[in-house]
């Protein structure tokens, strides 16, 4: 096993790392000056690529690497990985499904309150003495708010069921309707967003899905409307969404991913009706290691020839 | 409006009541929505004295709002032999002599039932923001961290958190409805064992701590429950504990949290509420792992038009003898 070349795309989690050095013959990509260096060097001897949600694996890169035979990436988004090339080249592909879903719902949660609540904007206004000469504005109450989720997979339903908790109205729009749930189908995403106050972006990234947020679904949204997205930052048009949150023409917004990451549009830092977080859905101590635990689970099990245990192909 | 009768009575008809307050925005709204089914009587609308004012008008009012947090003393109740009901318009009634109200029988009412929901996703907040690091890592993005220092430190997960809720009244009920569906595992405190309840229960404040990962104090203010939030128990909480405070601030000694906070003895806390507010210990400000907040849980204008309807609605009931509702039980 510990000929085995593992090609970690970036730093992810020193945890990971650890074990992945541990066990196989690891390539760090950021430890050479350029990849075109690496695959010089290199390339014959990867037989795995570990990517995350900044660098996966496309289509160059699996084109560079002759004797790659899997693909374990550690995130459950598939987007940064060119899944027909791996199908093509006969490539198995993991992700991490499951063990994160919790986190990144209660994420979602954590966006929805703090945004509505203006707790952020209210610890601010504490830590700079503001509450000495004057009291703080009016929030807005979450419970019982209309909550519409775009993509009711693992994700979408656990946010879902943490909503009725808080005895919020829930609807949601996904590419059919899905059986056995109470909540109401929109299968138009813009009547889902006129009829939610609170509209969450919780499905995969495709083609189809790319900006699936647009300003169309923005305005129907509305200016008591707020968008909350942990899905990805292709899902919305940023633009779009920018001009809509300077005007007025939205309520506001909790974001946790975004178009260009780790960069953001600098004229979000001046707005008290967003929240802003560093892609930070799955980032507890106790997913991070569940995650590395999962990642490496299927590596072994492919290097054993094992099931794995988490396959996407 | 969802008050249950209209108004049709002449004025003379109307049922006199007293509004005890200090003017505020919140005040003066009740007011006018009071004036629509009841014969108010407000000493600030008065030139005269508030001692002449009470002496021609107290004698015969059989209820009275005492509106936002202004004090109600055992000295001014005595001076409404007719009293029967005393409505609050917020939670906490630690500025009213309940023990007083109690020896003279008047019923009591509080806000609890219009506050619960608002109180309670405000107290998930703080919980789940310091866990989760959601405000520190909104400053870090906003100040242009992210590119240069790269990732975030890493938050813990919510599931599996053993949470205490100290006081298991309408709000603590509803902040463990919340937390249990975030997968926290609940337990309480309270001056009894509620029945209804399905959460473990522990008879003192300390045991509890000692079998928690976080506290959420949200019990009313009393002789009997200052600081009880003492040393002791923040150390059973332990390095990684947090408390949540979205009560009163005298329920935790403050000046013992912020040193076990600064030390690194206590794991962070969430405060909608100070020992004396607006002041908040400047040592706090520097810290990541506590989130702060102006005591704003409930500045909503749903909780506002929610404690209106209440108020009203209650006082209604009072004078056609009907049951009241979010009635403050006396121990």
């Amino acid at each position: 096993m510990d000929q085995f070349g593992v090609l970690m795309t970036c730093p992810v989690f020193p945890y990971l790392e650890q074990e992945l050095d541990r066990r196989f013959k690891l390539f760090r990509l950021w430890d050479f000056p350029s990849k075109s260096e690496f695959l010089g060097h290199h390339s014959g001897s990867v037989r795995a690529v570990v990517g995350d949600t900044k660098v996966g694996a496309d289509s160059e890169l699996i084109e560079a690497l002759p004797r790659l035979e899997i693909v374990s990436s550690y995130s459950v988004g598939l987007d940064r990985i060119d899944l027909e090339k791996c199908k093509e080249r006969g490539i198995r592909v993991t992700n991490t499904p499951d063990v994160l879903t919790e986190d990144v719902a209660d994420a979602a949660i954590a966006l929805i309150l703090t945004l509505l609540r203006k707790v952020c904007v209210a610890d601010a206004f504490v830590r700079s003495g503001k509450w000495m000469s004057g009291d703080f504005e009016l929030a807005s109450k979450f419970s019982g708010k209309s909550v519409g989720i775009i993509g009711l997979g693992r994700i979408g339903s656990a946010i879902a069921k943490r909503a009725e908790a808080f005895n919020c109205l829930i609807s949601y729009h996904s590419r059919s309707p899905k059986p056995h749930t109470t909540y109401r189908y929109y299968s138009s995403v813009v009547d889902l967003a006129r009829n939610s106050q609170i509209l969450v972006v919780s499905c995969s990234l495709t083609e189809e899905t790319r900006h699936i947020i647009n300003r169309e679904v923005i305005d129907a949204l509305g200016p008591k409307g707020v968008l909350i997205n942990i899905g990805r930052g292709a899902h919305v048009d940023e633009p779009e969404l920018l001009s809509a949150l300077l005007e007025g023409r939205i309520g506001g917004a909790g974001l946790d991913v975004f178009e260009k990451e780790p960069e953001v549009a600098e004229e979000l830092f001046e707005l008290e009706n967003v929240v802003l977080l560093p892609h930070v859905g799955s980032d507890t101590e106790e997913t991070s290691k569940a995650m590395a635990d999962l990642l490496i689970g299927n590596l072994e099990a492919y290097f054993l020839k094992k099931p794995l245990l988490t396959a996407v192909i | 409006m969802s008050d249950n009768s209209t108004c049709s009575s002449p004025m003379e008809e109307l049922h006199p009541i007293f509004l005890h307050h200090l003017p505020s925005s919140f005040s003066v709204l009740l007011k006018t929505r009071l004036q629509a089914h009841f014969h108010v009587l407000d000493p600030c609308d008065s030139a005269e004295p508030v001692s002449s004012f009470l002496a021609s008008h107290a004698h015969s009012v059989r209820a009275l709002v005492c509106a936002v947090l202004t004090p109600l003393t055992a000295e001014t109740l005595e001076l409404f032999p007719s009293l029967h009901l005393l409505v609050g318009t917020s939670s906490g009634l630690d500025h009213v002599d309940l023990d007083y109200c109690r020896r003279r029988g008047i019923t009591v009412t509080n806000a609890s039932v219009a506050f619960a929901e608002d109180v309670a996703d405000h107290a998930v907040t703080l919980l789940i923001d310091v866990l989760r690091r959601i405000s520190a890592a909104d400053r870090f993005v906003r100040s242009g961290s992210w590119p240069v220092k790269g990732d975030y430190p890493l938050g813990s997960k919510l599931r599996g958190r053993r949470v205490g809720i100290v006081g298991l009244g309408t709000i603590g009920f509803q902040t463990a409805k919340r937390l249990a569906s975030l997968g926290c595992l609940i337990s309480y405190t309270s001056r009894s064992k509620k029945p209804s309840a399905s959460f473990a229960y522990y008879p003192d404040v300390l045991e509890l701590a000692s079998n928690s990962d976080a506290l959420i104090v949200c019990c009313p203010l009393t002789q009997e429950t200052y600081h009880i939030i003492n040393e002791e128990v923040m150390r059973a909480l332990g390095k990684r504990g947090v408390v949540v405070n979205v009560g009163r601030g005298p329920l935790i000694d403050e000046a013992r949290m912020v040193e076990l906070l600064v030390q690194g003895n206590l794991g962070g806390a969430g405060l909608d509420v100070f020992e004396h507010e607006p002041k908040v210990p400047k040592e706090l400000f520097g810290l990541d792992n506590v989130v702060l907040s102006p005591h704003c849980a409930v500045i909503t204008p749903e909780s506002f038009q929610a404690v209106q309807d209440l108020t009203v609605n209650n006082l209604i009931a009072f004078f056609a003898n009907k049951p009241l509702v979010s009635v403050v039980q006396f121990q």
